[in-house]
């Protein structure tokens, strides 16, 4: 009877006109869903408050949301999951360490939230009209406005209920600042190293840590085709040919040796996957074309790249991802398929 | 009250700030409003002295409207900007030095200002002195109240300060609160965020009040 009653409802949208189950909400769910698996993960490694900041940002997110639509008058639409996903993936983009009350940060994360849903997503539009990573640009923000609170990274602790932590380096940052000599110093071996980096036993943000988790979260967006392979696997593979040429040094001089440097430690360490994965795929800032999309993620993959290696930031996924958004339309022109018929005679022989 | 045919005084005063307001309206001369406008007194001071630019090429334009050739118009108004920004750049150097080492750059570049060329070239070198300074006036103070508000915003927000000039050259300062405040919004990255913001709070405030106008019709 539903299905009968929606058959002979008028539908109004724009094209393409392709029939599917498949809907906003329950790609956003999927998603948030997907994304379990990474959340328990940082939850098991940083312990209560690494939930209680997730929490934050997802209840952040999606009250900004609810009131700023209330308060114009227009569609609630928080049951989407879009503002859940935004705060979701906020949350999983920051350290554990903000839950803290002496010194008092619990706005950092409730600001960022607003910022990435109101400003970055409502004040263009809502949702489907931003130009720009609603989570990513809440996270720039902070990191921006509080570059001291945002980099304090605490160690793995073992139980789960306390709210003690021992500051530490991310591995990106120990690269940075001392070079992959001190990085496998702290690891032990290498075996160790790249086993560690898998399981998500590092330093770092709260949804990042585990890769295995992200991997699995990914598979499952890849198997159900909400995301396809060319943005994730371009990025991916650009930042790992462009560690493995530029990332090598010479321990003792710290000349660069090309084709020397380790791919595996840059893929797995910082928010790469994270990233790949689940950002720079967001629908409604990359490119719609296939083609288009390959360029996106190139650009991505080197802009990380040229910042990890040559930039002031250990990490640079969110800024290459961000700085790609603004060139998703361009690149999406450039790409635009010609119209039928339109072609000149001298252009279709070629 | 106005004589026929022209728009009274009073609204040509008032075009400059509401209706087409340099900043929130225009979208003109943007690069000063978000260099300098993250220190109140720093704001206020550089929208005086566009204040002052704009009031005196207004007038000088209009005084000597009917001597200047219209095929060497542009060369002739950019000799008058450019002399009343020298002359504002020496006072400011002589009575406020110390905003004048902060903002002193973008005092010289008031001479490549959009706005001011524009009203000389559209209204100035077309009327007669009364209606020009009221129009560079009005002009003047839509961009010093702009600035001010940037300022005024950005400072609260990113420092947590306000700096309140009390004469030339003493200033007192509010310090509202001891915690972080929001860093990005005194970069120049929240410099475009504040005008973003503002921009669309005031046209949001245009849209509902010509809204309120119809209806009431």
């Amino acid at each position: 009877m539903e299905a009968i009653k929606k058959e002979h409802e008028l539908i109004v949208a724009v094209s393409p006109h392709v029939k599917s189950e498949e809907t906003v909400s329950r790609i956003m769910w999927s998603v948030n869903l997907s994304l379990l698996p990474a959340v328990v993960m940082g939850a098991y490694f940083f312990g209560i408050k690494a939930v209680l900041v997730v929490s934050l940002c997802i209840v952040t997110a999606v009250l900004s949301e609810y009131i700023f639509e209330r308060a114009l008058k227009r569609t609630v639409t928080i049951n989407d999951g879009s503002a859940f996903l935004t705060g979701l993936l906020l949350g999983m983009n920051l350290p554990a360490s903000l839950w803290s009350f002496s010194p008092f940060t619990i706005h950092v994360p409730i600001i960022g939230s607003f910022v990435a849903v109101i400003i970055t997503k409502q004040l263009f539009g809502g949702l489907g009209y931003n130009v720009f990573n609603p989570a990513l640009i809440g996270r720039a923000f902070l990191l921006i406005s509080f570059p001291r609170l945002m980099t304090i990274w605490t160690e793995p602790s073992a139980a789960f209920l306390s709210f003690d932590a021992k500051t530490t380096a991310t591995p990106l940052g120990i690269m940075k600042e001392e070079g992959v000599g001190k990085l496998m110093e702290v690891f032990g071996d290498k075996m160790n190293l790249y086993t560690q980096l898998l399981v998500g036993h590092r330093a770092g943000s709260i949804g990042e840590v585990s890769a295995l988790a992200l991997l699995i979260g990914a598979s499952f967006l890849l198997f159900r085709r909400y995301i396809t392979w060319h943005i994730p696997f371009s990025f991916l593979g650009t930042a790992a040919l462009l560690a493995w040429i530029f990332g090598g040094k010479d321990p003792a001089t710290g000349k660069l040796i090309l084709f020397s440097g380790d791919p595996v430690v840059h893929l797995l360490s910082g928010g790469l996957l994270l990233g790949a994965f689940f950002m720079a795929t967001d629908y409604v800032t990359c490119p719609t074309l296939k083609k288009g999309q390959i360029i996106f993620g190139i650009g991505c993959g080197t802009l990380t790249m040229l910042i990890r290696l040559a930039g002031g930031y250990p990490e640079g996924v969110m800024f290459a991802i961000l700085i790609m958004n603004c060139f998703a339309p361009i690149i999406d022109r450039g790409f635009r398929t010609k119209v039928f018929g339109a072609v000149k005679a001298k252009e279709s022989k070629k | 009250m106005s004589s026929p045919g022209t728009i009274s005084l009073k609204d040509q005063f008032l075009n400059g700030i509401i209706k087409e307001n340099t900043i929130f309206k225009l979208a003109l001369s943007l690069c000063p409003s978000i260099a300098v406008t993250n220190n109140l007194k720093n704001g206020i001071f550089m929208g005086a002295a566009v204040l002052f630019v704009q009031v005196m090429v207004n007038s000088t334009i209009s005084i000597i409207r009917k001597v200047i050739h219209p095929k060497v118009r542009l060369p002739i108004f950019m000799l008058v900007i450019s002399g009343w920004v020298t002359v504002t750049q020496f006072m400011m150097a002589a009575y406020v030095p110390d905003v004048y080492s902060k903002v002193g750059l973008y005092i010289a570049l008031i001479v490549a200002f959009a706005s001011i060329l524009a009203r000389a070239e559209m209204f100035a070198s077309k009327n007669t002195l009364l209606p020009s300074m009221a129009d560079g006036l009005g002009m003047g103070i839509g961009f010093m109240f702009a600035l001010t508000v940037i300022s005024f915003f950005r400072e609260l927000v990113g420092k947590a300060t306000l700096t309140i000039p009390t004469g030339l050259a003493t200033s007192y300062v509010v310090t509202l609160m001891d915690t972080k405040p929001l860093l990005i919004m005194i970069l120049p990255a929240g410099g475009f965020l504040a005008v973003g913001i503002l921009m669309a709070f005031f046209n949001w405030i245009d849209l509902r009040y010509k809204k309120g106008g119809h209806a009431s019709h």
